[in-house]
C-alpha cells in the first residue's frame, strides 16, 4: 500500500480529471478538487465521499483570472494542513483547429488556457513544493504536441509548450525531491473530445483507463508518461519522419 | 453516429449528444426544439427504446452518487449510476440491489425507464417499488420532483416510461440489506413444462430468487424441459467475492455459427452437464451469469438477434407456454436457452410490463423475415391468451398488437401529453409501437 497523500486537481471537472480522481480515491488519498464550476466539484465531492469515504474538498478557480492565482495557491495549502503532496494540472481547452485559426481570440484563449495559465501556476506550485523537499507536479500535456499536424496545431503547439516547461521544471526541481510528471495522452473519449472522435475505434481510450495510467505513473514517479502505451511508439514514428516527407501527409 | 441497442438489431444512425449537467441538458431540451429526444443509458435495452434519428441524449456520463443513508439504505444518486457501480460500491458494505436485471452494466435511470424485473419478481416485484423519488426534466426544460406523494402521475408515468416522460436526472431508492455475497442455491432438472411449473408453484413462498433455463428446441416429450435455480440469501458467509477473469467476445461470430444442429445439441448438452443439489454461490455468478463475458451479443454475427420476452397471464400459462415453445421449435430457427420466470404482481407505472404470470425470454437470431414471420406467430399467441411483450426488449411488434397488448396505453399517452404536450420525447420505438407520433 502506498502512503496516503494529499492531491490537489486542477481541473477536476474534466473527464479524465474525474476518473483520476476515482482512482486516487480509491487508493485512499485526501483530494482538493479545483475548477471553475465550485457547486459542480461539491457535486463530485459528495459523490467521492459516497463511494470511499474520506476526505475531500472542492475549490472553486479560473485557470486566467491571473491576479486570483496567489490567492488560489494559498487556498490550496491551507485547505490541505499545509501539507499539500501532489499537483495534477488537468485542464485544457481544444477548440476546432479552423475555428481557432479564423479566430484571433479563440486562438489566444486556447494558448492562455492550456499554456500561459500551466505555467504560472506551475511556478507557484513549484515554489511551494519545492521548500518543502517533496512531492510530484504532473500535468496533462497531449501527443499533439510532440509534432506539429496541420489537423490540431494550435491545441499542439500549446502542448509542445507545456511539455518544454515539463522538462524545463523536472530539470529545476529534480535536486530538490520535487518530481514532475508530464502526461501525455493519446485519443481519449472525453467531453472535450465529444464530436471530434469517434469513442468506438481502437485508437481512442477511455478516462478510466488513462486514470489508472496515471495513478501509476505519479506512484512510480515516472517522466513521461504516453497513455495508453502505444501512443509512445506511435509518436516516435511520427517524430522520425523527416520534415521534407512529412510536410506533405495529410495528419 | 451508429446506434443499435444490445441486440444489434436494429441499427440508426442517430444524431447523438453527451451533455451531461443539469443546466446544459435543459437547454438542449429547450434549445433544438424542433427536434425530438430520447435520453440513453449504458444501451442495455435489446431492440429500439434507446435509438433516435434527431436525437439521442447520452446521459451515462451523469455518474454520481449524492448520498448513502447506512441506517435506511436510502441511495440517492444521479440517473447515470450504473447497477455495477452500485454493487462495487455497496456489496462490500452490506448493501444490494433490492431487484436487479441479468446484466449489471444498466443505468439507474434505464433501469426505473423500463421499470426492471429480476429473479425476485414473484416476491418483491419490479425496480420501481423501492424507488421513492425522481427529478425528472421535463419538455419545458424545468425540473420536476415526483414521488408517491407529488406528482403522482408523472412518477407513474416515469416508471416503465421508456424515457418518453422526460429525463431523469436523479433519483432515490432503497438498497436491501444483505448478511453475504452469496447465496445458497437449489439445481432442479425438471424433463417437461408440466414438470417445471409444478416446481416453480412449489418453490414460490420459499425462495426469494427463482429462475428456470428452459431448453426451447427439444420438442414431444421433453417439451420446456427446465434447470431451475432457486436461491435464498446465505448468511455468514462474508461479504468478500473472488474476482473472475473477464472473457471477451472481440469479435461478430459469424451468423452461420448457430444452425440448429449446433444450439439443440449445445441445448442437450447444457442440460445433461448441469448436477441437481445445493451449492453455494456469489452474487455475481447467481446474478449476472452472462456479464463475465463482454460483448456476449456478438455471439449472434452482425445481424444481430431479438430478445422476444413473452409474459402470459396465470389463469392460462401453461397452455400459452406449450403454444409459444411449438411455435419456436418449429420456426427452425436456432435459439439458445431460454429464461423461464414467474412474475408476481404488477408494477405500478402506467407502462409497467409485468402482472402475475410467467415470463419466456427468447434470443431468436435476426433472420429478417423468418425472424418477423416468427415473431407475428407469437404475438398472436400472446394475443389469443392476454399476454404481452416487453418494450426494453422488443425490437418488431406493431402498434396495432401493442395497443391491445396494454390497455394501459391511453392512460400513458394522456400523462404524457401533460409532460410533454409538443411530443419532444420520442424514441424509433415509440413511434414503431404508436405510444407516440
Amino acid at each position: 500500500m502506498t502512503a496516503k497523500r494529499t492531491i490537489l486537481i486542477l481541473g477536476a471537472a474534466s473527464g479524465i480529471a474525474r476518473a483520476l480522481a476515482r482512482t486516487l480515491a480509491l487508493e485512499g488519498h485526501a483530494l482538493i478538487l479545483a475548477g471553475r464550476d465550485e457547486d459542480d466539484l461539491r457535486r463530485s465531492v459528495q459523490d467521492l465521499e459516497t463511494r470511499f469515504g474520506g476526505s475531500y474538498h472542492a475549490c472553486g478557480f479560473d485557470a486566467t483570472d491571473w491576479p486570483s492565482h496567489d490567492g488560489f495557491v494559498k487556498r490550496c495549502d491551507e485547505l490541505a494542513g499545509h501539507a499539500l503532496d501532489d499537483v495534477v494540472i488537468a485542464y485544457g481547452a481544444m477548440a476546432r483547429q479552423n475555428e481557432a485559426a479564423a479566430d484571433p481570440d479563440l486562438a489566444r484563449q486556447m494558448i492562455d488556457v492550456n499554456l500561459v495559465s500551466v505555467i504560472c501556476l506551475g511556478n507557484r506550485f513549484a515554489d511551494l513544493l519545492q521548500a518543502r523537499g517533496k512531492g510530484t507536479i504532473a500535468i496533462l500535456s497531449s501527443v499533439a504536441g510532440d509534432r506539429g499536424r496541420q489537423s490540431n496545431f494550435i491545441y499542439g503547439a500549446a502542448k509542445a509548450g507545456v511539455s518544454a516547461y515539463c522538462q524545463g521544471l523536472r530539470n529545476r526541481l529534480a535536486r530538490h525531491g520535487v518530481h514532475v510528471l508530464t502526461i501525455k495522452p493519446g485519443f481519449v473519449d472525453t467531453p472535450m473530445t465529444q464530436g471530434l472522435l469517434n469513442p468506438r475505434s481502437p485508437l481512442v481510450a477511455s478516462p478510466e483507463r488513462v486514470a489508472r495510467d496515471i495513478a501509476q505513473a505519479i506512484r512510480r514517479r515516472s517522466n513521461t508518461l504516453y497513455t495508453p502505451w502505444f501512443w509512445r511508439y506511435i509518436m516516435l514514428v511520427i517524430r522520425l519522419v523527416p520534415e521534407s516527407i512529412f510536410k506533405r501527409l495529410r495528419l | 453516429m451508429a446506434l443499435s441497442g444490445w441486440g444489434n438489431f436494429p441499427t440508426e444512425v442517430c444524431r447523438t449528444y453527451r451533455e451531461t449537467q443539469a443546466r446544459e441538458l435543459a437547454a438542449l431540451v429547450c434549445d433544438v426544439a424542433e427536434r425530438r429526444l430520447i435520453p440513453r443509458g449504458l444501451g442495455r435495452s435489446y431492440g429500439d427504446a434507446a435509438l433516435n434519428r434527431e436525437g439521442v441524449v447520452d446521459v451515462s456520463g451523469r455518474d454520481r452518487l449524492i448520498a448513502f443513508d447506512e441506517t435506511n439504505g436510502m441511495l440517492e444518486c444521479e440517473a447515470g449510476v450504473s447497477l455495477a457501480c452500485i454493487v462495487a460500491t455497496f456489496l462490500p458494505r452490506g448493501w444490494f440491489l433490492p431487484v436487479t436485471p441479468g446484466t449489471k452494466f444498466v443505468t439507474v435511470g434505464g433501469a426505473i425507464a423500463a421499470d426492471v424485473h429480476g429473479k425476485n419478481h414473484h416476491v418483491d416485484g419490479t425496480l420501481g417499488n423501492f424507488v421513492h423519488e425522481l427529478e425528472l426534466l421535463t419538455a419545458d426544460g424545468s425540473v420536476l420532483r415526483c414521488s408517491r406523494e407529488r406528482n403522482r402521475e408523472a412518477f407513474c408515468a416515469t416508471l416503465g416510461g421508456m424515457g418518453l416522460t422526460g429525463i431523469i436526472l436523479s433519483a432515490k431508492l432503497t438498497l436491501r440489506r444483505v448478511q453475504s455475497a452469496y447465496v445458497r442455491q437449489t439445481t432442479i432438472k425438471c424433463a417437461n413444462l408440466d414438470v417445471a411449473l409444478e416446481r416453480l408453484e412449489q418453490s414460490n413462498d420459499d425462495y426469494r430468487y427463482s429462475v428456470g433455463w428452459i431448453d426451447c428446441l427439444a420438442s414431444g416429450g421433453s417439451l420446456g424441459r427446465t434447470v431451475l435455480m432457486l436461491a435464498n440469501e446465505a448468511a455468514g458467509h462474508g461479504m468478500r467475492v473472488t474476482a473472475r477473469a473477464q472473457l471477451g467476445m472481440p469479435f461478430n461470430l459469424p451468423s452461420s455459427a448457430f444452425n440448429l444442429r449446433t444450439v439443440t445439441a449445445f441445448n442437450a448438452a447444457y442440460y445433461r452437464r448441469q448436477r441437481e443439489g445445493e451449492q453455494l454461490i456469489d452474487y455475481y455468478r447467481y446474478f449476472y451469469p452472462l456479464d463475465a463475458i463482454r460483448s456476449w451479443n456478438r455471439m449472434y454475427g452482425r445481424r444481430g438477434f431479438i430478445q422476444y420476452q413473452a409474459l402470459v397471464p396465470l389463469g392460462t400459462a401453461r397452455g400459452a407456454l406449450v403454444e409459444l415453445l411449438e411455435a419456436v421449435s418449429q420456426a427452425g430457427l436456432a435459439s439458445f436457452l431460454a429464461v423461464l420466470k414467474r412474475s408476481g404482481n404488477a408494477g405500478e407505472g402506467i407502462l409497467s410490463f409485468p402482472f402475475p404470470g410467467y415470463t419466456l425470454a427468447l434470443d431468436i437470431p435476426n433472420r429478417g423475415d423468418a425472424t418477423r414471420h416468427l415473431a407475428r406467430t407469437l404475438d398472436r399467441i400472446l394475443l389469443r391468451h392476454g399476454g404481452r411483450i416487453y418494450l426494453a426488449k422488443d425490437a418488431v411488434t406493431d402498434a396495432e398488437t401493442f395497443a391491445a397488448m396494454y390497455p394501459s396505453l391511453p392512460s400513458f399517452r394522456s400523462a404524457k401529453g401533460r409532460l410533454d404536450p409538443a411530443g419532444r420525447f420520442s424514441s424509433s420505438l415509440s413511434r414503431r409501437v404508436g405510444i407516440s407520433t
